[in-house]
C-alpha cells in the first residue's frame, strides 16, 4: 500500500533582519536608559555624600527617617546608634528602591532599556535563552506587594516631614516657605504613585471574584484603576520630584540659595 | 486615478522565500488589504492572503507591515510616506503555509488545554444571576477577535520558539484571567497559570497591549492581576500561613491533557 506524500515541514518565514521596523523604535528605550542611569548616578552620590540634607525644618526624603547616630543635629531618631559605617540614606534606601525596582512599570522600562528583552516590540532580542521571571533572581519580583507596604510606611513618614515643614527655621508653627511646598508636592506625588500601583489595585479589590458583593471595595478598586492608568506618569514624576526635593534642600542647607518664605 | 506605491511582499512556501518588489496603484482612503487585493488581481494572482471581514472584526488578516504587527484591513495607506516602499511579511512567530498566510494552530492547541468555565454544580440552570459590575470586568476580554497579533509579538515565543510548549501566550493567559475573575466559576487555575501556561515567563513589557487592535489592556487588566493572584497562591508566605491556620485546602484545577507536549 502506498503512503500519501507528506506535506513538507512548515517553518517560520526566514527573515534575517533583526527588525523591519522603520520608525525610531530605539528612541524610547534610549530615553528611559539615559533617565534611569542619570537617576542612579545622582541617587548614589546623594546617598553617599552624607551632608547638607537637613535645614530645619526641611529634611531630604532620601535621608528620612534618619535612624543612625551620625544624623545631622535635630534631624534624626538615633534608633540604630551602632550603625555608623553606613550613611543614614544607605540604611533606608532599600525600602523605596525595592518598591520601584519590583514595580510593574519600572520592570517594563528597565527590561526594555537595559536588558533589551525586548528593546521594542517586534525587535529581536539579543539573548540566546530566556526564562523570564521563573527563576532566581527574577522570581523575587514577586515580593512587590511587601515593598508596597514598606513604601506606604515611608509615605507616612514623608507626609509627616511635609507637615513639620509648616514651621520656620526657629521651629515656630504656622509658617511656610518654598521648601514646604516642595515637600508637600513630594508627599502627594509619592502617595499617587503608591496608590496607583498594581499591587494596591489587587489588594483593594482586584483579588475579588464578586464585585457586586463588595460595593465599597469595588468603588475603591474603580478609583485605584483610574489612577492606575497613569501609573507610569506618577512613577517618573514622583521619582524626579524626590531628587528635586533632595537637591533643593541640599542647595538651601549648603547656603547656595535662600529658601523664599511665604509667611 | 491613484498614485503608485512600491510594495515589498514576502513570498514563499513553508519558511523559504524572500521579499518581492511590486509597484501597485493606491487610491485615496484605501487600506493595505485593498492594495494587496489589487496586487493579487493585477500582478500576483497566486499571492496567498488570509482575510474575511475587512472590518477589523474577524482577525484574519494579521501580518507585519513595515515590521509592525497589524491587521491589513485596519491599516490605512495614508499612514505611509508614498516615496518609501512598504514591506509586508507574514507573522514571524508562526510557521508559514504560503506567502502571508501562517499556520496558527498553536493557538487552538493552547486554547484546548485551559480548564473551561466550571460553575458550581449545586446552582441550577438559570438560577445564577450576574451583576453588571461583574459582567463589565470580563467584557473587555471578550472583545478579543483572536487575530493572534499579541501571540505573534510576544518575545517569549517570537524570539525563543523553544518556549512554545511551556507558554500559552498573552491571549490565553488573558482567557485564564477572565475565567478566574468570573463570579460563577469555581475552578482554581492559579497554579497551572504559572506552572503549565508559563505566566512567569511574561516579563510584562506590554507589547501585547501595544499591538491589540481592539485596545484591550491585556497587561494591566489581565496579566498583572493574574500575576498578583498567582503570587497569593504560590509565593506569599502570609497567605500560605493564613491558609494553614484556617485549614483551607488547596484545590488546584489541573490542565486539560492534550495539545503540544
Amino acid at each position: 500500500m502506498t503512503q500519501a506524500p507528506q506535506a513538507p515541514a512548515r517553518t517560520r518565514a526566514q527573515i534575517a533582519a533583526r527588525t523591519l521596523r522603520r520608525d525610531a523604535w530605539w528612541r524610547q528605550p534610549a530615553i528611559n536608559a539615559a533617565g534611569l542611569l542619570a537617576i542612579v548616578v545622582y541617587l548614589t552620590w546623594a546617598s553617599l555624600v552624607n551632608g547638607d540634607y537637613f535645614w530645619k525644618p526641611y529634611i531630604s526624603p532620601l535621608y528620612s527617617p534618619c535612624l543612625t547616630s551620625n544624623c545631622a543635629p535635630g534631624a534624626g531618631f538615633h534608633w540604630v546608634p551602632w550603625l555608623t559605617a553606613l550613611t543614614p540614606a544607605i540604611l533606608i534606601i532599600g525600602g523605596p528602591l525595592g518598591f520601584r525596582f519590583t514595580c510593574y512599570y519600572y520592570r517594563k522600562a528597565y527590561y526594555r532599556a537595559f536588558w533589551r528583552s525586548p528593546a521594542a516590540c517586534a525587535v529581536r532580542e539579543p539573548h540566546a535563552r530566556y526564562s523570564g521571571e521563573t527563576r532566581l533572581p527574577l522570581i523575587l519580583q514577586n515580593v512587590h506587594r511587601y515593598f508596597f507596604y514598606i513604601a506606604l510606611a515611608f509615605n507616612v513618614i514623608l507626609t509627616i516631614d511635609a507637615v513639620v515643614a509648616f514651621r520656620n527655621h526657629a521651629g515656630q508653627w504656622g509658617h511656610m516657605g518654598l521648601g514646604t511646598l516642595v515637600l508637600v508636592i513630594n508627599a502627594a506625588l509619592l502617595w499617587l504613585y503608591s496608590v496607583s500601583c498594581h499591587a494596591c489595585r489587587h489588594a483593594v479589590g482586584g483579588r475579588l471574584k464578586h464585585f457586586s458583593r463588595h460595593p465599597l471595595r469595588y468603588r475603591a478598586w474603580s478609583l485605584v484603576s483610574r489612577l492606575n492608568a497613569y501609573h507610569m506618569q506618577f512613577a517618573w514624576v514622583s521619582l524626579f520630584w524626590v531628587l528635586f526635593t533632595d537637591l533643593y534642600i541640599r542647595l538651601v542647607a549648603s547656603g547656595a540659595i535662600t529658601d523664599p518664605r511665604f509667611f | 486615478m491613484g498614485t503608485k506605491v512600491r510594495m515589498r511582499v514576502w513570498r514563499g512556501d513553508g519558511g523559504a522565500g524572500g521579499l518581492v518588489d511590486y509597484e501597485v496603484e493606491v487610491n485615496e482612503g484605501e487600506v493595505v488589504l485593498d492594495v494587496l487585493h489589487r496586487l493579487q488581481a493585477t500582478q500576483a494572482g497566486d499571492l496567498a492572503v488570509r482575510w474575511n471581514c475587512k472590518a477589523g472584526k474577524c482577525g484574519s488578516c494579521s501580518m507585519e507591515i513595515n515590521g509592525r504587527p497589524r491587521l491589513a484591513c485596519m491599516t490605512r495607506m495614508s499612514l505611509f510616506d508614498p516615496a518609501d516602499a512598504i514591506t509586508i511579511t507574514p507573522m514571524r512567530t508562526f510557521p508559514v503555509i504560503r506567502d502571508l498566510v501562517t499556520d496558527v494552530s498553536f493557538n487552538y492547541e493552547k486554547a484546548r488545554q485551559i480548564p473551561s468555565f466550571t460553575p458550581d454544580p449545586s446552582v441550577g440552570l438559570g438560577e445564577f444571576r450576574m451583576q453588571q459590575v461583574d459582567v463589565e470586568r470580563s467584557q473587555e476580554f471578550r472583545k478579543c477577535i483572536e487575530c493572534f497579533l499579541c501571540q505573534n509579538v510576544c518575545h517569549v515565543i517570537r524570539d525563543h520558539p523553544e518556549n512554545m510548549p511551556a507558554y500559552a501566550g498573552p491571549r490565553f493567559l488573558m482567557r485564564i484571567a477572565e475565567l478566574e475573575m468570573h463570579p460563577a466559576d469555581t475552578a482554581d487555575r492559579r497554579a497551572i497559570a504559572q506552572d503549565e501556561f508559563g505566566l512567569g515567563l511574561c516579563n510584562i513589557t506590554k507589547c501585547c497591549t501595544e499591538v491589540c487592535p481592539e485596545g484591550i489592556h491585556i497587561t494591566d487588566n489581565a496579566l498583572i492581576p493574574m500575576k498578583e493572584r498567582v503570587m497569593s497562591r504560590k509565593y506569599d508566605p502570609v497567605v500560605w500561613l493564613g491558609g494553614k491556620i484556617a485549614r483551607r485546602p488547596r484545590r488546584d484545577t489541573p490542565k486539560v491533557p492534550g495539545g503540544r507536549a
